[in-house]
């Protein structure tokens, strides 16, 4: 399916008839190169750069819902580089600079705009903190910049600047973040993905994986076995559920995180801003609804929906950054389910299964890192060596002591 | 949520923190051949289970009591409550 003004006139003025389903809806073959289990935002960046970069077109995404039904459509839609640690920030740059030439890339409009994320400070200790932070990213390539309490008040002045506890003392801002609409990334991905000849199936589960002698030969499914030469998981969310079918402990507890939108408003915030002394983060929708969300409930759920404590905690935070929130109504809130790994950081190695891949423990921060996930996961799929970004992203890390842990919390996966 | 305290009766979840799956209080034995290994499945590695989990929440505003939790992670309901003395102590744990 091909868009275009002309295409949109012509729909017009015939009654909507000729427009057709953006991707086929396959039967599963008996066999493929590779199985992609999950058609969220991951899987089927997966599915679309081992077909467009590494050739590989014998490759099924197998989703037991709808594609983009899980997290890829739960999240707040905000893109950024913004990492301090050697594992991390050069993946998360290369995921900002895949985003940068996203819709050239799959001709696709997934409305990247670039409006900005700043970090606010409060405290001196976290000037220290943040000008660390910044540097570290300079020297990964990206872009950071310490702003000033006059260079902040110039683009917000309606933050709470004089709070008593948690005065605005600067920002760091990096003006290449911001957001994406969500939705498109999977519609992108799952078009460029079928027209390489990638096989998306849905309303279809995986129940098992057939494995014999430590090599994984398939997978078994609602609609029946399909054999796979690699299986590659990206369930993000219910990786506990998914590898217990291969009888796998992971590193990773599974929790419930809220987010909320309010009531649509005349344009009022030009960027993405976080709060430095709660866990509270808010941008503006195109439609003009507040986009918020703050700390994950803190206790191992698969509910889709959290609690009261949750919500009254980040419109407390809310309210204590920008005051003139309380005049806003909430309009929805909603809940997904994050793979919280023990470190913070995510997984994307190989098993101890010939054949299995793993592909998880995204936290609450999936979202961004969505295309260079995918492409460091078909490489790994179609190479058998992790992308060079992704080196660190390894399930042995615990055991050897290399965690990755950017918020020097521990094994403490609901502290993250 | 609301957390029926052996001791105290119905109290929120918010009187609580919350520390993790209950298998926390079976510390391995740092002496064993294969303490390593049993340190690694011990402190990193979770069954994350759909459905019914035994989990640790600590009293902290209250009477500063550990408790273990029976919670369907899938609903929230909240089935058992025990006090982690109790359940240790059933493991042969003296202290």
């Amino acid at each position: 399916m091909a868009y275009s003004g002309l295409r949109v006139i012509k729909e017009a003025l015939t009654g909507h008839k000729g427009w057709k389903p953006t991707w086929r809806d396959p039967a599963p073959k008996s066999s493929y190169d590779f199985i992609i289990i999950g058609g969220g935002g991951h899987g089927l960046a997966t599915a679309y750069y081992l077909a467009k970069e590494f050739g590989e077109h014998r490759v099924a995404v197998i989703e037991k819902g709808w594609i983009g039904g899980g997290n890829v459509g739960r999240n707040t839609t905000i893109v950024r580089s913004n990492y301090l640690l050697d594992g991390n920030e050069p993946f998360y740059e290369y995921s900002l600079k895949l985003w940068e030439g996203l819709e050239q890339d799959f001709n696709y409009n997934a409305m990247i705009s670039q409006r900005g994320i700043l970090n606010l400070i409060h405290t001196d200790a976290q000037r220290d903190a943040f000008t660390r932070r910044g540097n570290a990213m300079m020297l990964n390539g990206a872009d950071a910049e310490l702003l000033t309490t006059d260079q902040i008040r110039a683009e917000y002045p309606f933050l709470n600047f004089n709070d008593a506890r948690f005065p605005i003392k600067g920002g760091l801002a990096q003006r290449r973040g911001g957001t994406v609409r969500h939705d498109a990334v999977a519609w992108g991905y799952a078009r460029g993905a079928d027209r390489r000849g990638v096989d998306i199936i849905q309303n279809c589960e995986v129940t098992g994986f057939r494995i014999e002698n430590g090599k994984c030969l398939g997978v078994e499914t609602t609609k029946g076995f399909i054999a796979g030469g690699k299986v590659g998981c990206a369930v993000a969310g219910s990786s506990g559920r998914l590898m217990a079918k291969a009888n796998m402990r992971l590193p990773i507890e599974s929790h419930v995180l809220q987010a909320f939108v309010s009531e649509g408003l005349k344009p009022v915030l030009p960027g993405v801003i976080t709060f430095g002394a709660g866990h509270f983060y808010c941008s503006q929708s195109d439609k003009g609804g507040l986009v918020f969300g703050g700390d994950i409930d803190g206790y191992n759920s698969y509910a889709q929906r959290g609690n009261l404590p949750a919500i009254e905690d980040v419109c407390e935070s809310g309210m204590a950054l920008i005051p003139a929130l309380g005049r806003v109504r909430l309009l929805r809130a909603w809940g997904g389910i994050m793979d919280m790994s023990m470190d913070g950081s995510p997984i994307i190695d190989k098993t101890h299964i010939d054949g299995l891949y793993f592909n998880g423990g995204w936290c609450y921060g999936g979202f961004k890192a969505t295309p260079a996930s995918g492409m460091a996961y078909a490489h790994l799929l179609a190479t058998g060596r992790p992308h060079e970004t992704a080196t660190a992203y390894r399930f042995d890390r615990f055991r050897r002591g290399y965690i990755i842990d950017e918020k020097g919390m521990g094994a403490q996966p609901n502290l993250h | 949520m609301i957390i029926n305290h052996p001791l105290l009766g119905p109290r929120d979840s918010q009187e609580f923190t919350y520390l993790g799956d209950a298998s926390l209080i079976e510390r391995p034995d740092w002496q064993a051949e294969d303490a390593d290994d049993q340190f690694h499945d011990y402190v990193y590695l979770r069954d994350n289970p759909a459905g019914e989990h035994r989990e640790l929440w600590f009293h902290e505003t209250g009477d500063r009591s550990w408790l273990v939790v029976t919670r369907n992670t899938l609903t929230h309901d909240i089935t058992k409550v025990e006090m982690a003395r109790d359940v240790a102590r059933a493991k042969g744990r003296s202290k």
